[in-house]
């Protein structure tokens, strides 16, 4: 419990029985500086009326690390000056006078080596229903290359995965089969065949596309492989269908992952809701088995998105890197899904560098050294089409994968023929950037010239042209920069 | 059929002035230049034959484009790509791949299709042209 201002006259000592503020029991520690080896964290603070900054963010430090709400003698049986987490710096957040962002730092020994879960139950386990604070957003973490190490990280990485796929120099594209639900197993295998023969990279379950009574996974499997060998064959390209594996329990994921590696495929995604020990189980059985790893975030909007509590995406594309997938939806700026540019570019930086500059404009509080660990592969998926081609290159560059999945298969001419548009589109563009052109500001006029000779990303101009989506995002950095766009 | 395989593959075939653009593009990232041919397009055929060894020294365009000339007139009819070496840290990986030369006619492959248990089918891609030795795999000179 916090005490509030000149309220603590009883405190006679710092181990007199009784409840005392954190702040005096040393969770607060203005003068700390930060060891190499310690977890730093970011936390956006709302303190209740009458409960100062540095005392909120030393409840926080010592809610999620050693301290419970009163004085326990058995403390002086540990070494508690380690173990209790340090807040050293509090700061106002710029036009948001009741806002502060505390820093705090963790001994590293408060954490199980390699272990997500344990990071995110001390971390975020108790303290973010913490009565003292209205809200509480853990913004960002600086791993040290010491707990780094301890993962295993992706399976295989940006680097292994364009090598296995024999693609290179451009981002690759996918699209979602659509309706998620309701397909009967064979109509769904024609969605997944037209949409890779037309040209597409990959083709993706969706997230609750898992084994229900209209198609059984089994069946999809099957249907889908026969998809996949068929595009191949047409193609003489390599082809994959994220065969969603998520299920009830580790045995039944286990189950459909194996049959899935037995029949081919190249890849197998799971869904964020499966929880951070099973997605590291199955980073390790990818890896094992040699088999790409896509991770769909489902879920993740109940607590990344709002600004002023919960955990920011920044922080989750951490642990999934950490975890170990190879794939991460991370947002696309101009689609249907929430995601502030500068914030994007942030995510995508902290998925595929090696090292990441803290940099406020764009919501990175740390730096952020991944030791030589492989990069994730960003997804920009969700209401993306071709005509925006020449912004999602600009905003995320080209080792990203582009899923447009209306914008494939609600193609006028057929789902193949908006394959094909959105390859045309994107080959279009890297050839016009690799000849030095300005190809943000001329895309749209690259795209036009280029669909004089392809009428499908004609139809698709004419049908997507003037579709935007543009909200303000709920979620933005506290620091605007300059745009240089 | 028409092999997709490599960056540019939807595009019309480039023009020697566009490929030359990427070499340049390649160039300029300090990316050395590789030719490479091959009359087996299987999508797994990784290691495709090397025309001499990669160009570390090239910092002219003209000189790759000198030996993609005397590539395509040793190998005529056949599979030619350029690709481009990263070999900054992290990445040490092929940076940019892209057919330059193709067959003027791809009979493409066949999907084989052998029935195993409980539905499970499993198939092997074999290249049309593979049904020949090497060497006479496309008609020359066309």
């Amino acid at each position: 419990m916090v005490i509030k201002n000149g309220a603590q006259d009883q405190a006679h000592s710092r181990w007199a029985s009784g409840v005392m503020p954190y702040r005096e029991m040393g969770y607060w520690k203005p003068d700390y500086e930060p060891k190499e080896s310690d977890v730093l964290c970011a936390f956006r603070i709302t303190p209740q009326p009458g409960v100062e900054p540095e005392e909120a963010a030393a409840a926080v430090a010592g809610e999620s690390s050693t301290a419970t709400w009163t004085v326990v003698w058995t403390d002086r049986l540990t070494s508690y000056e380690d173990y209790q987490a340090k807040a050293y710096r509090v700061e106002p957040v710029p036009g948001a006078p009741d806002q502060y962002i505390a820093y705090i730092a963790y001994d590293l020994d408060l954490f199980e080596e390699g272990s997500i879960a344990n990071l995110a139950s001390s971390i975020i386990g108790n303290v973010f229903g913490f009565k003292a604070l209205k809200a509480l957003r853990l913004e960002d973490m600086r791993i040290p290359p010491h707990y780094v190490k301890t993962f295993q990280g992706p399976a295989h990485g940006i680097v292994v995965e364009r090598e296995l796929l024999n693609k290179y120099g451009r981002p690759l594209l996918g699209a979602t089969v659509k309706p998620k639900l309701g397909l009967s197993a064979r109509n769904y295998g024609r969605v997944v065949y037209e949409a890779l023969q037309g040209g597409l990279d990959f083709v993706k379950d969706d997230e609750n596309t898992n084994s229900q009574p209209f198609m059984r996974w089994r069946d999809r499997y099957l249907f889908c492989m026969e998809a996949v060998n068929k595009a191949m064959a047409e193609t003489g390209e390599i082809k994959g269908h994220y065969l969603n594996v998520t299920a009830a329990s580790m045995e039944e994921i286990y189950e459909r992952a194996e049959l899935a590696k037995e029949l081919g495929s190249v890849i197998v995604m799971i869904d964020l809701t499966i929880g951070f020990s099973a997605m590291q189980s199955m980073a390790r059985w990818a890896r094992k088995n040699g088999v790409l790893l896509h991770l769909h975030r489902a879920g993740h909007g109940t607590y990344t998105r709002q600004k002023s509590h919960g955990v920011s995406f920044r922080v989750l594309a951490k642990w999934c890197r950490l975890i170990g997938v190879d794939h991460l939806h991370a947002g696309t700026v101009v689609g249907k899904l929430e995601g502030d540019p500068s914030n994007v570019s942030g995510y995508y930086d902290t998925l595929r560098l090696n090292r990441v500059k803290a940099d406020l404009g764009r919501g990175l509080y740390f730096d952020q050294d991944w030791s030589s660990m492989p990069g994730v592969m960003p997804v920009a998926s969700g209401g993306i089409h071709a005509a925006q081609t020449h912004l999602l290159l600009h905003y995320l560059g080209e080792d990203a994968i582009f899923q447009f999945g209306g914008g494939t298969i609600g193609h006028s001419m057929g789902i193949a023929a908006g394959a094909t548009a959105n390859r045309v589109a994107v080959e279009a563009l890297i050839q016009a950037r690799n000849e030095g052109r300005d190809f943000l500001r001329e895309g749209p006029e690259i795209l036009e010239r280029t669909a004089r000779w392809c009428r499908p990303l004609r139809e698709a101009l004419e049908l997507w042209r003037d579709v935007t989506f543009d909200y303000a995002s709920t979620d933005t950095p506290d620091v605007v920069m300059t745009p240089s766009f | 059929m028409h092999l997709t395989q490599g960056t540019f593959s939807y595009l019309p075939p480039l023009s020697d002035e566009q490929i030359r653009a990427q070499v340049d593009y390649a160039l300029e990232h300090g990316w050395p230049v590789a030719i490479e041919y091959t009359d087996d397009p299987h999508p797994r055929n990784v290691y495709w034959n090397m025309w001499e060894t990669p160009m570390f020294e090239a910092r002219d365009a003209a000189a790759v484009m000198l030996e993609l000339e005397r590539c395509r007139k040793a190998n005529p009819g056949i599979y030619v790509r350029l690709s481009a070496f990263d070999r900054s840290k992290g990445r040490q990986t092929t940076a940019l791949s892209f057919i330059v030369d193709r067959p003027a006619e791809e009979p493409g492959f066949g999907l084989e299709r052998t029935d195993f248990a409980d539905r499970q089918i499993k198939y092997t891609l074999r290249p049309y042209a593979t049904n020949s030795p090497a060497g006479r795999r496309y008609s020359h000179g066309d």
